[in-house]
């Protein structure tokens, strides 16, 4: 067992070494511009790109033609949302999303927004999920587009995307999804799921950093998006930009490998989660964030009541987590996505994500529980906090001095 | 981020954790930041007749500065009388512990602490409490 553990696969994930196996003759020997029509050099990268899109398409059940390549999800995430407002804005300028998005798709319907559109950032429920009935309400005939992500980063929690699909279709929407966290760890179809646009991250999956793809459906609406970039009209003119031929072929390989072994490794994920998460929860006053039945397979976000959670972190540093403790950023502002689930500050400020992929093995978690387990121990020895729950003082009876 | 080793010695080995009888007219205590901040401390100091800390304690919830700079307040105070114990900046602790600008607060925070620990023993044994003016750096 190598020390530090790695449980913070929602950040990112290690490369497969098979991944970096088909990756590595696209560096040099194959090194062709897939643009290049008119030698050899050309046509092997082009063949490389067009399996790896063939490869994409498969695990998400989508047609090759409809993938269009990026530099990542956030960049798929600003193409879909910018595109589709820039696209549509004629038929209607209202888009819908939820306050627990990503940044990348918050951030671009800010933008949006300084471009004219409406945005409504629907509340979540105390578990994380979109509620239904809420987004029907905001829904109006000027509402073009509904973007609600798949399964959150932070808690892992996975929207009713298809429910939320058929909402936006019956009202003339289209309905895109960034889909960094859950394709390749849980099955996704672009057909029975009703998505439109679908983001996609390589190194979320095993795959390199720096690549990504967007979905855009061809058929049964056909879906456009005005370009974000500029240049020599790559992807068929949504996306210039020469491709990124060894990082493609890095995502189409890990889109491939989970494809074979996702079914078997979410179950295997899932028994460690669980696994963690019932042996942590042992602890007093430990609460588990986000709806637990409608979870990626791999995530469990924890708060140790009394303890703070960059603190706890510093206590466990054999183990690499994350925390929604922002104490390092200048706002000193826990998690935004826990907020939103209703959670009080102290307890924001004590949480852990861990994240666990696919070369976790259950030593590590065994591991990672006893140091979790030693630390919150040892950080409630200095907690006045905790020292006043046992006393049975209110808390909230406090007047503290905010600083 | 790294943590400077003065920090993480502290951190790992914290100095004086623990409780004093706050109803002591001896103990005083200071009780500063808040949870939804992310950050509380508690210090506590036992005063002789000479009005020397004879002993002091803190328990904090916050991060390993937050921490640490608590640790390195009580052993700062124990041997001191009160009037040097408020004369503890913010910046010796910083420069102490090699604390990085965005944990500047947490070094606040202990002088704080402090002073809110001398000021509820003044209160108690009679005197007024001392307002501090410093505008913190």
């Amino acid at each position: 067992m190598n020390i530090p553990i790695y449980l913070d696969n929602n950040a990112t994930t290690p490369m497969d070494p098979r991944v970096l196996e088909a990756m590595l003759p696209y560096f040099n020997e194959k090194f062709g511009n897939a643009a290049s029509r008119n030698h050899a050099f050309g046509w092997v990268a082009e063949e490389a790109v067009d399996y790896a899109r063939e490869q994409v398409a498969k695990l998400i059940g989508a047609s090759e033609k409809e993938i269009i390549f990026t530099s990542g999800a956030t960049e798929s995430d600003n193409l879909a949302i910018k595109g589709v407002f820039e696209m549509y804005k004629d038929k209607g300028n209202h888009i819908i999303t939820a306050v627990t998005e990503h940044k990348a798709v918050l951030d671009a319907c800010k933008h949006v927004e300084k471009l004219g559109g409406k945005v409504t950032y629907l509340a979540v429920k105390e578990d994380g999920l979109v509620d239904l009935a809420e987004l029907e309400a905001a829904m109006t005939p000027e509402t073009i587009l509904v973007s609600i992500m798949y399964g959150n980063n932070e808690i892992g929690v996975i929207q009713p995307v298809k429910e939320i699909s058929a909402i936006a279709h019956k009202h003339g929407a289209l309905f895109m999804t960034d889909a960094t966290q859950a394709v390749g760890k849980i099955p996704v179809d672009v057909n029975a799921d009703g998505i439109d646009l679908l983001a996609l991250s390589a190194h979320k999956i095993y795959g390199p950093k720096g690549v990504g793809a967007l979905y855009v459906r061809r058929k049964g609406p056909r879906v456009k998006v005005t370009a974000q970039m500029d240049g020599g009209g790559h992807e068929r003119g949504m996306r210039s930009g020469t491709l990124n031929v060894p990082g493609i072929v890095g995502l189409g390989k890990a889109c491939e490998l989970c494809g074979l072994e996702m079914e078997s490794e979410a179950k295997r994920l899932s028994a460690l989660r669980d696994k963690l998460q019932s042996a942590l929860t042992v602890l007093e006053e430990s609460y588990v964030n986000g709806n637990v039945e409608h979870r990626l397979p791999h995530v469990a976000n924890i708060s140790f009541k009394y303890v703070e959670g960059e603190g706890l972190m510093m206590a466990m540093k054999d183990l690499a987590v994350s925390s929604g403790s922002a104490c390092t950023s200048a706002s000193l502002e826990p998690s935004y996505v826990l907020k939103s689930l209703g959670l009080s500050d102290d307890l924001a400020h004590s949480s852990i994500r861990f994240g666990l992929g696919r070369f976790t093995t259950e030593e590590e978690v065994d591991y990672a529980v006893e140091v979790t387990k030693n630390a919150v121990n040892h950080l409630r020895e200095l907690s006045p906090l905790w020292e006043m729950f046992k006393e049975g003082i209110d808390l909230n009876s406090i007047e503290w001095a905010e600083h | 981020m790294a943590y400077s080793d003065k920090v993480i010695d502290h951190y790992t080995n914290p100095r004086n954790v623990g409780t004093l009888d706050k109803s002591s007219h001896k103990v005083g205590t200071g009780l500063v930041g808040a949870p939804e901040c992310g950050d509380v401390m508690r210090l506590q100091i036992q005063v002789d007749d000479n009005n020397v800390i004879t002993d002091a304690k803190f328990k904090t919830f916050g991060c390993g500065s937050a921490i640490a700079s608590s640790s390195l307040a009580t052993e700062w105070l124990k041997g001191k009388s009160i009037d040097d114990a408020m004369k503890i900046d913010n910046m010796d602790i910083v420069e102490e512990l090699a604390l990085p600008p965005v944990k500047i607060h947490c070094s606040v925070l202990a002088e704080d602490a402090i002073k809110a620990a001398i000021n509820d023993f003044r209160v108690k044994n009679g005197l007024a409490p001392i307002e501090s003016e410093k505008v913190h750096h």
